[in-house]
This record gives structure tokens, sequence and C-alpha cells, in this order.
């Protein structure tokens, strides 16, 4: 597959403060990429250097091969769904879905005809003749996403393009988005802070964190291989623990426990890298791969049991008072440990993962 | 003025109760001293000025109270020298209306093209600097009209510093003869009303969604079009009021044409101004004008208005 966008170590400094600190990507034609992060982590940034809105200090971004760094933003065939909407408040909701097929010179007919097919598709035909200030501030966003579609752009930017719908609408919205890019093949930059959204819709995600792009990779992957810390507690749920690396041969670490019981566990990322070797690092366990087991290498007090409907989650400390949760299918009745007590707990085959820092 | 509050229910069981009455009850008395400034400043002025161009005239100012349409008939009707012609349409005023009005018109498009930029540079500057800015623009406005209209005649007479430097650099030989002239009525009317121009637009620009602009370029508009089909209609309503608070005043201003211009370039203003001064005076003629005046005047905003509802409801 070809290369649709490629980000090469752009940074992007506003007077002081540095919003990108080269940041690298290279996404494919066809695909739903999402750039996922915290707030303030660059994710809008990185869109507006796309789209044309800033120029980026160093760096080059290439658009299909071309570099696209004098280009106006006009002359980019990428288009935006914006955070803000900044849906034109003087026209009505047609005039704005036919705005960017207008400036393309699209003929009237050709023109209507798309912007109604747009509407539809948003289910917004009926307010074909209103202003968006008489628009709720989910029927915009999907004004918004109409306007940018219009145009057949090769490259959609959305900057959390769900975020001011409901769950239910938001969950739907998700389901006809994903089903929109692969009918339309367009390449979708999607931007969010929701990891739900990015687990469920991206062929590809790239976590940010500061202005940096943390790890990339497929949902499963930055889900069970995260690289480190900081994507493994911002993904999903995970405990951390502090040990002590012993050794670390051909990817496999030995550590010790808080407790002081010995553990071996793979350690891709420690492999390479001045990190490697011993020194304390962290572990990551994510709370649906702990098991309560009569034996094991961590001793736990627990100090209570949170119900979660299908789950329960059990929250405990061990004796260096670092917290840990137990996921726990809620399938069982009897056997659950008192708050007060004391329990052991056992991590699956493979389920901690050692991590840089 | 709380003392004027009716001794009625108490609020609450008043809304209750369902009674808009028992509101209006209670707003009616409180809108009395608003009444009162409009009654007193506004609506008192403009209604004795009507009963007075309706009056008779007495030499050396003032008025004789016989009901009369005189005024009126100066205005609009000639009968000759010596009045014993058949009546004629006088345009004398009307002339003097209609070089009013293009002055006026004038001014309000040169405030426009020179103050849209202004307000424009103001409203994007970082957020610091624009009151610095606007207090700039605002600094000699703090010093008295006459002053200002003065200076500016010290500035452009024969001799004053714009004609002598001009001459000691030797572009010219004679100084220009600008005092006296429309140009410096119309420099005078645009010093005075440029602020008036820059403030409701730079007010409108400054609540300009910039994302707008980005939205248009997005969707493949050049700068141009982005100006002509986002920006100016997003920001009309201080374009339209910055050209209202030009117009309006500028059409009856008579500083600047009384100082700045000469008998060519006479407007309304300095008409209604002489015929309330000294002997020479015409009270009920002064105030037909006025009328006259304030008649054109509500036209104008009244079709102005008619156009922004049809806009908006659209
Ligand atoms: N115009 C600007 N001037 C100065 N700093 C800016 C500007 N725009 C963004 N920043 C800074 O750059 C950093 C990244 O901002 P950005 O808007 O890209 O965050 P984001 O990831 O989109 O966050 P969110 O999820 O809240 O939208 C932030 O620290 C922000 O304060
Ligand atoms: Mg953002």
């Amino acid at each position: 597959m070809s290369t649709a966008i490629d980000v090469q170590n752009v940074i992007k400094k506003y007077g002081q403060s540095t919003a990108l600190q080269g940041v690298s990507l290279a996404i494919a034609d066809n695909e739903f990429f999402t750039l996922l992060g915290p707030s303030g982590c660059g994710k809008t940034t990185l869109l507006r250097c796309i789209a044309g809105f800033e120029d980026v200090t160093a760096g080059e971004i290439h658009l299909f091969g071309q570099n696209i760094a004098s280009l106006e933003p006009n002359l980019r065939p990428v288009n935006t769904v914006f955070q803000q909407y900044a849906l034109f408040p003087h026209m009505t909701v047609l005039e704005n879905v036919a705005f960017g097929l207008r400036m393309k010179r699209v003929p009237p007919e050709a023109r209507r005809a798309r912007a109604g097919k747009m509407l539809e598709m948003v289910h917004l035909s009926s307010f074909a003749d209103r202003l968006p200030a008489q628009l709720s501030g989910g029927q915009q966003q999907r004004v918004a996403l109409a306007r940018a579609l219009a145009p057949e752009p090769k490259v959609l930017l959305l900057d959390e393009p769900l975020s001011a719908l409901d769950l239910k609408l938001r969950q739907a919205m998700r389901v006809e988005l994903k089903q929109l890019q692969e009918d339309t093949g367009i390449t979708f930059i999607f931007v969010t802070h929701d990891q739900e959204e990015a687990l469920t819709m991206s062929d590809r995600i790239a976590v940010m964190s500061q202005g940096r792009v943390q790890q990339i990779g497929a949902a499963r992957e930055i889900y069970e291989a995260p690289v480190n810390r900081f994507v493994a507690d911002f993904i999903g749920e995970t405990n951390l623990l502090e040990v002590q690396v012993e050794r670390v041969l051909d990817g496999i670490a030995q550590v010790i426990l808080p407790g002081g019981h010995r553990l071996t566990c793979p350690a891709a990322m420690m492999a390479a890298g001045p990190a490697s070797g011993a020194g304390r690092h962290h572990l990551s366990i994510r709370p649906e791969r702990l098991r309560l087991t009569p034996s094991g290498p961590l001793v736990a007090e627990v100090e209570r049991i949170v119900y979660l409907g299908t789950d329960l989650h059990l929250l405990a400390r061990l004796q260096d008072k670092t917290a840990v949760t137990v996921r726990i299918q809620n399938n069982t009745r009897e056997g659950l440990p008192a708050p007060g007590t004391w329990v052991t707990l056992t991590p699956e085959d493979g389920a901690a993962r050692l991590l840089a820092d | 003025m709380a003392g004027a509050a009716p001794q009625g229910p108490p609020q609450g069981s008043g809304q209750a109760s369902g009674g808009s009455t028992g509101y209006r009850q209670i707003v009616g008395p409180l809108l009395l001293p608003t009444w009162a400034v409009i009654g007193v400043f506004l609506l008192l002025p403009v209604l004795l000025m009507g009963v007075y161009s309706f009056l008779t005239k007495e030499f050396r100012g003032g008025v004789i109270w016989d009901f009369t349409l005189a005024a009126y008939d100066q205005f609009f009707v000639t009968r000759g020298l010596f009045g014993d012609e058949p009546p004629q349409i006088e345009w004398t005023y009307i002339a003097i209306f209609w070089r009013s009005i293009w002055q006026a018109g004038v001014c309000t498009l040169i405030c426009l093209i020179v103050g849209f930029p202004t307000a424009w540079f103001i409203a994007t500057r970082p957020p610091a600097q624009r009151s610095v800015w606007l207090f700039l623009i605002t600094v000699p406005y703090w010093v008295n009209l006459l002053i200002r209209t003065v200076s500016l005649k010290f500035l452009l007479r024969d001799n004053g510093p714009l004609n002598e430097g001009l001459m000691a650099i030797g572009l010219i030989s004679d100084p220009l003869p600008l005092v006296n002239t429309n140009l410096a009525v119309q420099l005078g009317l645009f010093y005075s009303y440029l602020p008036f121009m820059v403030l409701p637009i730079y007010a409108a620009v400054e609540r300009y969604n910039f994302a707008l602009s980005e939205a248009a370029a997005d969707l493949y508009a050049t700068r141009w079009t982005i100006l002509r089909e986002i920006v100016l209609p997003v920001v009309k309503p201080g374009i339209v009021a910055g050209c209202i608070l030009v117009f309006v005043p500028s059409l009856g201003a008579f500083l600047a044409p009384d100082l700045l211009g000469g008998a060519k370039t006479f407007m309304i203003g300095s008409l209604i101004d002489e015929q309330f001064k000294g002997s020479q005076g015409n009270w009920p003629f002064g105030a037909a004008v006025s009328m006259i005046l304030m008649a054109l005047v509500l036209l104008v905003l009244l079709v102005q208005a008619r156009a922004a509802g049809k806009a908006g409801a659209r």
C-alpha cells in the first residue's frame, strides 16, 4: 500500500513552548489512523500542521510523496472536521455542506445532489434549510462531517468529531464512520482522547504524550504490548509494580517483585537501548490477567470490592503499599475474600511485561 | 424609586398563580424612571421642535404663537425674489440637503475604507496590545471637537505648516488653496468621525471566530473569497453600525463645514446653526429644517432595519 501522509521529524514551537517535539508517522492510503493522547499532547497541533494552518518549525510533511510545506491550506487535498465545528453561521446547513464543492467549481446541479446525499448520510436531510445556530451540538458536528466529506478529499482529518454526541449516537456514529471510511477509501486521521473509540475504530493507533509519539501499532498490539509506562497506563487499566531487574537475556528478564519473589517475564523493549540491564523498572500486569490463587508470587491485603456489573474489581495493597486491582468475572457468589484479609495473586503466563520508563 | 413599587401581592405568589399580570404590576412602575428620561431628554425636545416649526418667526430670534406653514413653505416653495411670482419648487435648500447627503456618504465610505483595515489590524493584535491601540485611536478625541477642527484649519491654511513645508522642499511655489474647499470639509468630517467607524467594526472583528476562515481555506476558498463570503457577512452588523454612526452625525455636522468650508460647501448643519444665531435667525425655519433632516435619517434607518430584518429571517 502506498503512503498517504509521511510526517518526518516534525517540530512545532509556539514561542518558548514546544507542542510537537519531533513527530514521525507514516500513514498508509485508505488507512483509518488514530491519534490518541491526553489533552494538550499535541494532537490538534499535528492536524493543523498537516492541514496547513500552522507552519512547522522543523521537519517535513509529505502528501502522496509531495512535500507540502509551501502549499497553502486551500491547495491541499485535505479536509478537516474541526473540534469546534466552525460552521459558517450565515449559511444554511445545505450551503455549508455545498461550500467546498462551490469552491471547486462543481456545477450547481451536481453540487446540490452531492450535498443532499451527504446530508442524507448524516441523517440531516430535513434540516437542510436551517442555520447552524438552530441545530443541537451533535447535529452541528454531523454537518461539519458532511461538509468536510462532500468534496471527496484524499485525506480527512477529524478532530474529536464525536465528542459532543451522547453515548448512543456516538456509538452509532462510530460504526457509520468506520463503514464510510471503508466504502470511500478516504484516508482518515482521527483524533480522540477516548481510548475505547480508538481501539474499536482504528486500523492503527499512534499514542501521543507531551508532543511525542510513544507507540504506533494496531489496537491489540498497543493494548497487549505497550512499550512504555505511559502507554501501558493510558490504554486501559493496568497495575504498575516497581521491580528490581536482575538480568535480561534473549528478551527474557528476571525481576524481583515487591515482597521478594522472583519472576521471569518478556522484556522485548529492554534488550535494545541504553535502559537495558539491571536497575529499578516497572512491571505492567492487566487487572484481568491477575488471578487469585492459593499461593503465588504476590501477597496483598484486600481493601475493597467494587461491583461493575459483569465484573468485580478487587482493590488490594501489596506489602510495600502499592495499589493493585484484580478483575474477577462476576459469576461466583462465594469465595470472595473479605476486606482486610490477605490473599495471594499470580499473573497469567506472559501477562507481566517489563516496561521502559 | 423603591417607594414607587405598589403594595401588590408578594412576587412569589404572583408568579405561582401564573400571572404575567403580577409581573407587569411590578415592572410597570420600575420602568417609570426610564420613561421619564426618554420623555424629558428625547420626546419633549423633538415635540417642542415640531411645534416651533409651525410657529411664526419673530425678528431678532424667538417665536410668535401664530400657527403657520410658513417655515415649510420657505423650504420647499419659492415665489420669486419679491414673492409675487407663481409658486415654484425652491431648489436652494434641497441642493444643500443633497450636498450634505453626498458629503456624508463620501465621508462614510472613506471612514469605512480606512476604518475597516484599522479595526482589523487592532483586533488581530495580541489581547494585551489591543487596548493600547484603541487608546491611541481615541486619544485625540479627548480634546474638544471645536479645537481639533480649528487646529486642522491652522494646519491647512496658506501659511500653515503643510503649505510652508511643501514650499520649503520646493514641491510647490504657491500655497495650495486647501481651506474653504470640499476637500477640507471632507477631511474635517473624516477626522471627526473615524473612531465611530473603527470601534463597532473592531468589536465585531474581535468576536469573529478565525476558525471560520480556516474552515473556508480548508474547503479550497482563496483569501479574497474568504473575505467576501465569510468575513464580511459575519462582521456585517459591526460595519452597518459603524456606517450609521458616521453617516448620521456627519449629515448634520456644522463645525467642520463652518470652519473649514466656504459658501460653496454650505451644509445642513450650518444652515440650522445659522437660524438660531443672532438677529439673522429664524427659529421656526431652523426647527422645520431639523424636522426634515430627522425624517430623512429615520427613513434611512428604517430602510436599513427592513433590509437587516429580511436578511435575519432568511
Ligand atoms: N496557538 C498556540 N499558542 C501557544 N501554545 C499553543 C497554541 N496552540 C496549542 N498550544 C499548546 O500546544 C500544546 C498542544 O496543544 P493541542 O491543541 O495540539 O492539544 P490537543 O492534544 O489537541 O489537546 P485536546 O485533546 O485538549 O484538544 C498545548 O500545550 C497547548 O497549550
Ligand atoms: Mg485538540
